[in-house]
């Protein structure tokens, strides 16, 4: 699973950062930084923090798999 | 008429953002024909924000940033290949591999490619980086860990700070050097230019403005050593990054009688290429970094920008209108908007700043470090830029969107407005930088005269 925050959209509510601290964290204080690879077990919260995301900036989905080529 | 648009063949050269984000639109769009993205990297589309920032902080691997789908664009990629040539009138990309494609609407997103350093002998010296791909990021990023004694970054735009930033984080020790006055001035202008090179030297960026590098240095072995400067000074330094701003990929489009040069490719509001004679095609559509487009808030000017969010929104418009008849099409009239995270500091802009001759500090200030300036031109908003204050700016686009008069009235503001008197907003000619602005525009500058009176009395 990979995630994209459009930080064009963001406004550092940091919604997501209580929701999935291990993904997402502020740097300064409304820089928005974020592991783009979610592993497994973080997806739930992950999707929890999508959709809380007061912005909807959040993206989550699948990447282009290499079988597709 | 619109259901053979809808169907047919479309080939997109280019699978970064741009080109994902349009085969996701197409498909949205109804169209049900063959869909093939071209790439010349060999792997599926990832994000670039990240590599100037997780990616060099050590937070995430460089091969972790793959961009996540929309929806499965059900799409053929042909990754790692290509495109040389584009043959308009019979219809066909050229590829690399000596293969060709034929289509019925192209789309074309090749973006940009990192500037490189001017010498190709010191450009090849071992420790001697730009920052555009993965592997450009990996690379570096390796090298950040190994704890160099000092890293070189040459140019002071958005990149370049964002480097310089994330060695700093990591303890070590670095020089920027930039040809203009001040970093992220071809961007932002004088004013906020002053704060950002207070923010690199407070946190401990050796900085030097006004100088060029004159050469860099290797031991003799073929690794980077050091730099010498314009004004005579040397630098020890055992990693350099070039981050000299952008190129557009348009070299594969010379024999196509495209309007496509320098500073990308000029198309219409509806991302419809201009031809070399001005004449605009109905076939060959332009989205993302490698586009040229005119906006009617600046004047009509041809844009070129650097942008995710740009890419993003053309990308939508472009495929939109590749699958509806002319009445049904839509302008790509987006306002222009970045950020950048560094030393701390979260910037977010909306708008041309560079559009503009005076500007207000109108929220905020810079001893708080948390500020919004809004730019103006000729008595109407043209942009603002926030920093660590991005929830103001939505306030600001709509004044721009309404062409709102300068300087922004009472109610826009949070502090007296006798401080809010205008300064000029001190925007350089590019010419005289080292890095690139990000948000061009590729006509003039607003506020230059473009004659000289010269009394013959």
């Amino acid at each position: 699973m990979r995630i994209v925050v459009d930080l064009t959209r963001c406004q550092g509510y940091a919604q997501c950062v209580f929701l999935a601290p291990e993904v997402f964290q502020l740097h300064g204080e409304e820089g928005l930084l974020y592991a783009p690879a979610v592993a497994d077990g973080q997806a739930e919260r992950v999707r929890e923090a999508a959709a809380a995301c007061p912005v909807q900036a959040i993206l989550v989905g699948e990447e282009v798999s290499a079988g597709d080529r | 008429m619109t259901g053979d648009l809808r169907d047919g063949r479309i080939v997109i050269v280019g699978a970064s953002l741009a080109g994902l984000r349009a085969a996701e639109t197409l498909r949205d769009e109804g169209f049900t024909g063959s869909l093939t993205v071209v790439g010349d990297e060999p792997c599926p589309p990832y994000d670039r924000p990240p590599l100037s920032k997780q990616v060099l902080l050590g937070q995430a691997a460089a091969d972790t940033t793959g961009l996540p789908m929309r929806r499965d664009p059900d799409a053929d990629w042909l990754l790692g290949v290509r495109a040389t040539g584009l043959d308009p009138l019979g219809k066909r990309v050229m590829l690399a591999d000596g293969e060709s494609l034929s289509y019925d609407r192209l789309l074309i997103a090749t973006g940009t490619r990192a500037r490189p350093w001017p010498n190709p002998e010191e450009a090849a010296l071992d420790g001697v980086f730009t920052l555009r791909t993965r592997d450009d990021a990996a690379g570096l990023a390796e090298r950040l860990a190994a704890g160099p004694q000092r890293v070189l970054v040459v140019g002071g735009g958005f990149t370049g700070s964002e480097i310089a930033s994330a060695c700093r984080e990591r303890g070590l020790d670095v020089t920027v050097t930039e040809r203009g006055p001040a970093p992220l001035v071809g961007a932002l202008g004088g004013t906020l230019s002053k704060l950002a090179a207070v923010m690199q030297r407070n946190h401990g960026v050796d900085l030097r403005c006004g100088v060029t590098i004159t050469a860099l240095r290797g031991d003799g072995n073929g690794r980077f050593i050091g730099a010498e400067l314009s004004d005579g000074s040397r630098i020890d330094a055992d990693v350099c990054v070039a981050a000299l701003g952008a190129i557009r990929n348009v070299e594969w489009l010379a024999d196509s009688g495209l309007a496509a040069g320098p500073r990308g490719i000029a198309c219409d509001a509806g991302c419809r290429a201009f031809n070399m004679y001005g004449i605009v095609t109905d076939d060959v559509f332009v989205a993302g970094d490698v586009s040229r487009f005119p906006h009617p808030l600046f004047g009509y000017q041809m844009l070129s920008l650097e942008h995710w969010g740009n890419a993003v929104a053309q990308a939508e418009v472009a495929a939109h209108n590749m699958v509806n008849p002319g009445p049904l099409r839509r302008p790509h009239l987006a306002l222009p908007t970045f950020w950048s995270t560094q030393f701390g500091l979260n910037i977010k802009s909306v708008g041309v700043p560079t559009f503009s001759d005076h500007v207000v500090i109108a929220q905020g200030s810079l001893e708080a470090r948390r500020l919004t300036m809004v730019y103006g031109y000729q008595g109407r908003v043209t942009a603002a830029v926030t920093v660590n204050m991005a929830k103001s700016l939505d306030y600001y686009t709509h004044l721009i969107e309404t062409a709102a008069s300068f300087p922004p009235p009472p109610g826009a503001a949070d502090r007296a407005i006798a401080a809010d008197i205008p300064i000029p907003s001190d925007v350089p000619d590019p010419k005289q930088l080292s890095h690139g602005p990000t948000v061009a525009l590729t006509g003039y500058l607003p506020d230059r005269r473009l004659t000289v009176v010269q009394p013959t009395g």
